[in-house]
């Protein structure tokens, strides 16, 4: 290293050392103590003390593999795993779509932009309780506008959060509604960043509106559009709050519609009495997303273009 | 020179930020006084039993100057998450509820602490209640109330309808019968409301002479025959008699909600229903103990104070606990709020209890007490529940007979939860 970084390290660690210090107390360790749960029949219940003696309580309660054998062998698990994959299909090509929109409309010179803008990422400042609470009125089968609207054209809505079938389109209708602004957001960025010169080129050489956005706009965002269809397939993994709040808790939605892989573990770990279980539960959850997202990283030199 | 100053303003912001959490130990203990925290989910803030609460805490200081009392009330729903964590980490409260079902994992995870001969004076004690927060020959807690379930019956109804009021003796065909009567009045009128839920279910199970465990509670027998039939019964309400509604026809209204709107017959819930029911019913109603099929069976549930394993006060915690649950001072206190049953067997009490009305027939609320069945508990209580109530939604749902779905649910059972 040179002298340079070394003094720059020494200048920026006082700097850095608060958040380093939040991220080893509240990430790192505890990453590194679910990693050792994981191992586990610790119940979650019993008192465990960090300090005396950690490594000695994780071997009395040593099972080696067995929770997660247990989980694969289970079929509530794959039953997780589909509705998961279920919601991914149904929400990441419509948020995809909705968010580009969202982004054309906000980039498009026009004078409301600003209003757009702030109109679009209201949601994703409102707090994931408060929000599903606003979509469970709007969704409730008598009371609620949603379906009210429907009844003035002639159609009787479903039950949608207490119906089975409708259960999970509804989580996916709220979880647009919430994170579409942040997405066109990152896709703005992108098309700000492309050059105006090709539009112009294009249209000298006489391009159509649809040509110059499949030709120029898409390949050229092609990178954020990577970016973005990752991240939100990484949090489509991870859904919960939406699920905990709009359906049903105690059932997982109506006849476990909405049994999703993290509602499971906090399932397993604060209602059930299993954290070891949950903590082998959420390690699979990981190795899952990982295995998901290097697919998607592979897929990437297909369609991505990097050459702005 | 600058890193000296970085490294100085560093450690006062660490010392900022770090010593608050440092102090909390500090303000205990002065002159003698001891405080005491206490954190409940019955008796929520805004309600009778919520007042009735303050001023039976207020008694106990009145009483043992040196000792204060902490209240904290927590909403069921997000109350036992608190808990685990707070057990978890060394900080329950010195005095918590529990409830019967959550007792046995509490229990046996060593979180309690022995309160037997911290009580004094039992005697007045009603003894199923005592002895059911006794877990393996200690007692590990004092029922602070219990309660059952009994038909509620919309009299103006039964009036409309020419029908006689439901009585000790009937049986679920009588219910049947009576239900159909109610529907002939009017369109959008229902004649029962009874859910195939885990908790009607092993009710209804014990109504048709069967039950979810063996006797020793060794082993599951939940596909017995007579458990199948109960659950086809009972979802045929909504099924097949279509005398119950279902969620569609309910439309997000709860059960009380439809009762109290005059639009249901009879609804099988709580005695805890009662105060809501006083202020909020415009029409006449009484009720009977439950029906049965081939025998009675009527639920028990109970709240009780345990005392935490860490509390570093166990004797003065034990000395609130027994006073909350089970004195004079307080069990009056809580008939007057009408916050379900005082576990306590003193006359005046339970005459005070009888005196108010509706319901006239008040008395079948203790009639009711000689048909308690316990429900199946278990370490695993909550996944144990969430399994059994996933195979009743899907025979409600019609996507599994109740034989498939009872046998599927006697093997997961076997599989996943130790008894």
């Amino acid at each position: 290293m040179s002298i340079q970084g070394r003094r720059g390290i020494r200048v920026a660690l006082p700097y850095l050392l608060p958040s380093l210090l939040g991220a080893l107390l509240f990430a790192i360790l505890p990453i590194i103590i679910s990693l050792l749960l994981s191992v586990t029949n610790w119940s979650g219940m019993s008192r465990v003390r960090l300090t005396d003696g950690f490594l000695k309580f994780v071997a009395e309660h040593f099972v080696g593999l067995e929770n997660s054998k247990a989980i694969l062998s289970d079929g509530e698990f794959w039953r997780a795993l589909s509705h998961n994959l279920y919601f991914i299909i149904l929400y990441l090509p419509l948020m995809l779509a909705l968010s580009m929109t969202a982004a054309l409309i906000i980039n498009a010179p026009n004078r409301g932009a600003n209003v757009y803008r702030v109109v679009y990422y209201l949601p994703v400042l409102t707090s994931w309780v408060a929000g599903s609470l606003i979509w469970k009125w709007l969704l409730s089968p008598v009371y609620g506008p949603i379906n009210n609207a429907l009844a003035i054209i002639g159609i009787e809505g479903p039950l949608w959060l207490q119906s089975e079938v409708w259960a999970m389109p509804s989580i996916v209708l709220a979880s647009i509604w919430k994170d579409m602004g942040f997405y066109a957001m990152i896709l703005l960025g992108g098309l700000k960043s492309i050059n105006t010169e090709y539009y112009e080129a294009a249209r000298i050489d006489g391009a159509s509106k649809p040509q110059m956005f499949a030709r120029i706009t898409l390949p050229l965002l092609s990178s954020v559009l990577f970016y973005v269809s990752m991240l939100s397939m990484i949090n489509a993994f991870q859904l919960f709050p939406q699920v905990m709040v709009m359906t049903k808790e105690g059932n997982a939605g109506p006849n476990g519609a909405t049994m999703v892989m993290v509602e499971r573990i906090y399932k397993y770990a604060f209602r059930y009495g299993k954290m070891g279980y949950a903590a082998a539960y959420s390690w699979i959850l990981f190795v899952i997303i990982m295995a998901f997202t290097y697919i998607q990283k592979r897929g990437e030199r297909r369609w991505v273009n990097y050459d702005v | 020179m600058k890193t000296t100053r970085n490294i100085l303003s560093l450690a006062l912001f660490l010392i900022l930020v770090l010593l608050p959490a440092f102090s909390a130990g500090t303000k205990e203990a002065a002159q003698g006084t001891v405080t005491l925290k206490l954190e409940q989910f019955s008796g929520s803030e805004a309600t009778l039993s919520g007042e009735a609460l303050r001023g039976m805490i207020a008694e106990f200081e009145k009483q043992n100057p040196t000792i204060k009392v902490e209240l904290q009330t927590i909403g069921y729903d997000d109350y036992f998450t608190q808990l685990q964590s707070k057990v978890v980490g060394g900080n329950a409260a010195d005095v918590f509820e529990l409830n019967y079902e959550n007792f046995v994992a509490y229990a046996s995870e060593g979180a309690l602490a022995d309160v037997t001969g911290k009580l004094g004076d039992t005697s007045g004690f009603n003894k199923t209640a005592l002895d059911a927060f006794n877990y393996q020959g200690v007692q590990y807690g004092v029922p602070n109330s219990f309660s059952n379930v009994v038909l509620f019956y919309n009299k103006a109804l039964f009036d409309q309808a020419n029908l006689a009021y439901p009585t000790s003796d009937w049986t679920w065909k009588d219910v049947e019968v009576a239900s159909k009567k109610i529907m002939s009045l009017e369109k959008n009128i229902w004649g029962f409301y009874r859910p195939l839920s885990f908790h009607e279910f092993y009710k209804g199970a014990a109504q048709n002479g069967g039950s979810l465990m063996n006797a020793e509670r060794t082993a599951f027998t939940v596909n017995l025959p007579q458990n199948i039939e109960a659950a086809s019964l009972m979802a045929g309400w909504q099924n097949d008699s279509k005398i119950m509604p279902t969620d569609a026809d309910m439309a997000g209204m709860g059960d009380w909600d439809l009762f109290k709107s005059g639009r249901l017959g009879m609804l099988v819930t709580g005695i805890w229903a009662f105060g809501d029911f006083t202020a909020n019913c415009p029409f006449d109603w009484d009720i009977a103990i439950e029906p049965g099929n081939v025998q009675k069976a009527t639920h028990f549930f109970s709240n009780s104070y345990v005392v935490s394993e860490t509390s570093k006060h166990p004797a003065e915690a034990a000395k609130l606990a027994v006073f909350l649950a089970g004195s004079k001072e307080a069990t009056k206190l809580r008939v007057e709020a009408s916050w379900e049953l005082p576990p306590v067997t003193y006359p005046e009490i339970i005459d005070s209890y009888l005196s108010i009305t509706p319901p006239e027939n008040r008395e079948a609320v203790f009639a009711s007490l000689d048909y308690l069945v316990t429900p199946p508990v278990s370490i695993q209580q909550a996944e144990m529940q969430a399994i059994i109530q996933s195979y009743l939604g899907q025979i409600v749902s019609g996507k599994m007979s109740a034989k498939a779905a009872l046998d599927a649910c006697q093997k997961e059972l076997e599989a996943k939860i130790s008894l």
